[in-house]
């Protein structure tokens, strides 16, 4: 496929867009902030005063480091910006240390780090396909996709109010999709291995890496009818792309050597439960009534965020354990893959199963936070700017998605904040998306009309009925579990949605039929345990 | 996109920005010397608490023994609630009229009372006689920020939408651009969302006036305006403008004819909702006199603090109010702001155009705030909606006065510590109403008016007036960053405490001279055949 590029300089809209987003997440700064505040305090304090030897074993905070090194490193060079706004805030010892100015440096530094996500979106927004007759700067496919990215609602509340540094990490991956895109692999290797080098939850997508680049970069010729000749191997190019990963790698493990296993038990999942908050993930409801889970939410700021270990331990039913949901996410990216492999080999089907890869372990995986649907909403923008079937997944996933990081912020002062984002971004990925597929036929299908007006109701009745209801004294966590619940069936939707249609032989098929079964296996289980621990510990106040 | 997309897009953001912006702190006299001395001894203890915010910690800390507008009107939820209607304006044992006592007009104790009852509802200490003076919490200050937003959301927002959209010209991008620029004026959002007031709910019913006057219901259009003015006394900077219209218009139907009944049915609302405001006050003479000695004090001196106006700026040079007695300032003051409002009564008297009634009603109030007796440096806000008007027609002047009259609020933001939303919004206002409307694009002779100055000049043929305009436009902007700069990173020297903020009144008060001068002139001068063609429609 030929790659239009737009034309450099017919996107004077960027600017005021990124410099308007920017301005907006400034006016945020005294918002309320998640302990995912004190998390980052403490690592730039861990980085900034203890020897480099000392930063994996340092534990006199629950929030230990537990990003990979690189993201140490950056807390590390942070740090030394912090240091001329607030040097308390870089000692181990001050616990929980809030001061105007640490709380400045952190939002601003969100902020200025949020440039890489700017940078990515405008070389994501280069890759777009323009149309061929000159068209109103609103509905650009670039436009749209610059506002799709820019405007995030999920990213503005995560990173500028919860508190994060998803933007920055984003950039890194938007920008590695955009050098694929263009067809420049090696340098989309390499951004790609700095960010999982950065941030470990990346790692969901590397399988969709791994296959395509072995696919469609290591093998430079296909046969007539698109499967692979085996004979165009090139060794050389595997060289290249194992030498870009691992030197990524020691480069960023390097100082660590002495202490890799320290630091690989620090960055492993299976330190945590099996999901954080009740997030619309599928596994979760088979345990989500659980009374430990109920004890663990009651203090909402603890179990948001990360690196206590908690392990649950069902009573009624028997655990899920992280084997079952390794094998559950594989499972459920095989077909993709599979496809990848003996299918089209362009970029955006590479970018449609990265989605699958995404969306597959945000349902099945091992403690993931439902802040990761983030990691499927970002990359299925570029998509849904340029297809019409994505656009109407797109609308799905990021209604429910964005929804579910409702309980993210559960402050009433915030309350006006997500709500009018939510809707802002809403309106304009609906009008925006359908004035750009405004041929015949829809986007949405009734069902899925109905689906997402229903989503206002669960808004209503979870955000403003439920808790003024007496209900709020004995079952304090059904909002959440009726958020999650209704979030969920959408995002399982979206997800059978992204499915390689172009069928790609019987395997296809027979797996998406099996993966059929497991899905509503899966859902009875949790529907069982949930009436089960209903009847027993929901009365339990 | 279609239009009603773009514009609720519009009023979301404008809503997110407000709210942003009312995240910060609220006025607080005194409160940061406070809140440092708090800070600086009691320190440990603040810093082990650790979901403590930046806006909780200033006001709330330390206790000052004076409050701003915030308590202001909490106190008056407080009286009217919990007072008989017949105490709110008297100094009784129970109303301590020294303590922020109410001098407003009626509207405002009406919606205090309408807040109290809410208040009173959420939780009673709110407005407990007495006991809840200078409360401050969280929740407290949550339910605040709610009632400003819900008003806007009421009166204010609506009006700029149908403003925008039915009376301004060019295409819908062009309308939908100037109802940002509209919504996202700076000075406004943070008198009303940082500092803490209710400009919105009488700016909003001005706007309401102003709206049907252009639509052609005069009696609805003055209605709204007495409603306005009952709720805010500094509503009659609008007040000449609103009767010069609407008489001029009379007598231009035939004051025997049409024009007469039009008159009297005007007059009759006029009546009529002022009787209705002041009703419960209306059964004791003494009582209403008591009232509108509350709502006009003269005792209060020229000018007070730092303000941007005539007096203030000429202090600098000549000590009025030491040369003068109270009362001929009051005399000169008067005189001189009827000499300046004049000219544009009489002309929009002659022409009761809508194009005259928006530039008179700039004009007319910005006379008042530059020359008229004890005005207060938030009264600018009163300019600036008549001059919100003029964007689509004047964006560059228009941008340019409503950027300097935030600038010259500045000292009172840094006051209140909303240092942080007056870079953040000013900057926005300026970058965004500059893309938009573009105002430096077509910056030609012709679409600036400058023909009455190219005939003053005529001696200067080959000068570029529009390139000057624009030269002049980039300086005050540079102006206003640099004082900025200056006034946050710099302190004072110590035999000139006050240089930085009589540096910054005096720059904003040439800008308003200039504009004054420049909107006086484009009011006399011929209106463009454009102008005049869209009025017919």
């Amino acid at each position: 496929t030929v790659t239009v590029m737009a034309a450099a300089g017919s996107c004077s809209w960027f600017p005021p867009l990124a410099l308007g987003v920017s301005l907006l997440k400034c006016l945020f700064i005294n918002a309320y902030h998640s302990t995912d505040f004190e998390v980052h305090r403490n690592w730039l304090a861990i980085t900034h005063s203890l020897p480099v030897s000392r930063w994996y074993h340092e534990n006199s905070s629950v929030w230990t480091l537990d990003y990979p090194p690189l993201f140490a490193w950056f807390q590390w060079s942070l740090s030394h910006v912090a240091q001329h706004f607030d040097s308390n805030m870089l000692r181990v010892e001050n616990l929980d240390y809030v001061s105007p100015g640490a709380v400045l440096f952190q939002r601003l530094s969100v902020v200025f780090t949020d440039g890489v996500f700017i940078y990515g979106a405008t070389e994501c927004c280069r890759c777009v396909q323009e149309p061929k007759e000159q068209r109103d700067v609103l509905s650009r496919p670039s436009f749209v996709l610059a506002v799709l990215l820019l405007w995030n609602f999920g990213l503005l509340v995560v990173d500028h109010l919860h508190f994060q540094y998803n933007g920055f990490l984003f950039g890194f991956l938007l920008l590695s999709l955009a050098k694929h895109l263009q067809h420049r692999h090696l340098q989309g290797a390499l951004l790609f291995s700095i960010l999982l080098n950065l941030k470990h939850i990346y790692l969901y997508m590397a399988p969709a890496y791994g296959v395509y680049l072995l696919r469609s970069y290591c093998f430079t010729q296909d046969h007539r009818d698109g499967s692979v000749r085996w004979s165009s191997f090139s060794p050389l190019r595997l060289l290249a792309l194992g030498a870009i990963v691992t030197s990524v790698c020691a480069l960023s493990f390097g100082p660590f050597v002495a202490m890799v296993r320290t630091v690989l038990s620090r960055l492993s999942p299976l330190r945590g439960p099996l999901s954080r908050l009740l997030g619309p993930k599928l596994l979760v409801p088979v345990q989500r009534v659980h009374l430990k889970l109920l004890e663990e939410a009651e203090l909402p700021r603890a179990s948001m965020t990360g690196g206590l270990v908690q392990e649950f331990h069902h009573s009624v039913l028997p655990s899920v354990t992280p084997s079952v949901t390794l094998v559950c996410t594989l499972l459920s990216i095989l077909p993709a893959l599979l496809s990848l492999w003996g299918g089209p080999r362009g970029p955006r089907a590479f970018l449609r199963v990265l989605l699958i890869c995404s969306l597959g372990s945000f349902l099945f995986g091992w403690h993931v936070h439902e802040k990761a649907v983030l990691l499927a909403i970002l990359p299925l923008s570029i998509l849904a700017v340029q297809n019409r079937e994505d656009a109407g997944t797109f609308l799905v996933l990021t209604t429910t998605g964005h929804y579910s990081l409702f309980p993210l912020l559960f402050t009433p002062a915030e309350f006006p904040i997500k709500v009018l984002l939510m809707l802002m971004f809403t309106i304009y990925s609906f009008t925006a998306l359908r004035k750009l597929h405004s041929g015949p036929g829809r986007l949405l299908r009734p069902l899925e009309y109905a689906y997402l007006l229903g989503l206002n109701a669960v808004a209503i009745t979870c955000e403003v009925a439920l808790p003024l209801s007496p209900w709020q004294q004995t079952l304090p966590f059904l909002p959440l579990l009726v958020t999650s619940v209704y979030c969920s069936v959408g995002v399982c939707h979206s997800f059978l949605l992204t499915q390689p249609s172009n069928d790609f032989t019987n395997i296809v098929t027979c797996e998406l039929n099996t993966l059929m079964n497991v899905f509503i296996i899966f859902e009875e289980y949790g529907t069982l345990q949930l009436i089960i621990e209903i009847c027993l510990f929901g009365r339990f106040s | 996109m279609q239009t009603w997309s773009l514009v609720s897009i519009c009023v979301l953001l404008a809503l997110v920005v407000r709210w942003g912006v009312s995240l910060n702190s609220y006025s607080v006299l005194l409160f940061l010397v406070c809140a440092c001395v708090y800070v600086l001894s009691a320190g440990k203890h603040w810093i082990s608490f650790p979901f403590i915010r930046l806006s909780d910690v200033s006001p709330g800390a330390g206790k000052p023994p004076m409050f701003g507008d915030y308590e202001a009107q909490r106190h008056w939820q407080e009286v009217t609630y919990n007072l008989p209607l017949q105490e709110w304006y008297f100094n009784t044992t129970e109303n301590d009229l020294m303590y922020w006592g109410l001098d407003y007009p009626p509207l405002t104790a009406y919606h205090s009372l309408i807040c109290a009852y809410v208040a009173k509802s959420i939780n009673p200490e709110w407005v407990e006689l007495h006991k809840s003076r200078g409360y401050e919490s969280p929740k407290h200050k949550l339910f605040m920020r709610a009632t400003v937003l819900v008003a806007d959301l009421i009166l204010f927002i609506p009006a700029v939408v149908l403003y925008c959209l039915y009376l301004t010209d060019g295409s819908s991008r062009k309308k939908v651009s100037t109802l940002f620029c509209f919504l996202l004026y700076p000075g406004l959002i943070l008198i009303d969302y940082g500092h803490f007031q209710y400009n919105g709910v009488s700016l909003g019913l001005a706007l309401w006036g102003v709206l049907a006057l252009g639509l052609g219901w005069d009696a609805l259009g003055s209605l709204a305006f007495c409603l306005a003015l009952n709720y805010k006394q500094m509503e009659l900077y609008h007040a000449l403008p609103f009767f010069c219209y609407l008489l001029g218009k009379s007598v231009q139907l035939g004051l025997m004819g049409r024009g007469l009944f039009l008159l009297v049915r005007i007059a009759s609302t006029v009546l009529g909702t002022f009787a209705l405001c002041w009703l419960p006050f209306l059964s004791d003479p003494d009582h209403a006199m008591q009232v509108v000695r509350r709502i006009f004090p003269v005792a209060r001196g020229l000018f007070e603090d730092k303000v941007a106006n005539t007096w203030c700026s000429l202090n600098v040079l000549v000590k009025v109010r030491y040369i003068l007695s109270s009362d001929s300032q009051i005399y000169l003051s008067l005189a001189c702001t009827l000499l300046a409002v004049l000219p544009s009564c009489v002309r929009l008297l002659t022409k009761p155009t809508f194009w005259q009634f928006k530039l008179a009603l700039a004009n007319s109030s910005l006379a008042f705030f530059l020359f008229s007796y004890q005005v207060h440096e938030k009264s600018i806000l009163l300019v600036a909606l008549p001059v919100c008007l003029l964007l689509n027609d004047l964006p560059l002047v228009a941008i340019w006065f409503l950027h300097a009259s935030t600038f010259s609020m500045m000292p009172l933001f840094l006051r209140d510590g909303l240092l942080v939303p007056y870079v953040v919004t000013s900057l926005a206002f300026l970058y965004f109403s500059i893309y938009l409307l573009s105002p430096l694009e077509h910056c030609s002779e012709d679409t600036l008016r400058l023909g009455v100055y190219r005939k003053l000049l005529f001696f200067l043929p080959k000068l570029d007036l529009a390139w000057i305009v624009r030269w002049k436009f980039y300086i005050s902007v540079a102006a206003t960053a640099g004082l900025s700069f200056v006034t946050v990173a710099l302190v004072p020297p110590s035999h000139l405490p006050d240089l930085f903020p009589l540096l910054v009144t005096s720059t904003a008060f040439l800008q308003f001279l200039g504009t004054f001068i420049y909107l006086n002139i484009v009011q006399f001068s011929e209106p463009p055949s454009r102008k005049s063609n869209k009025k017919k429609k």
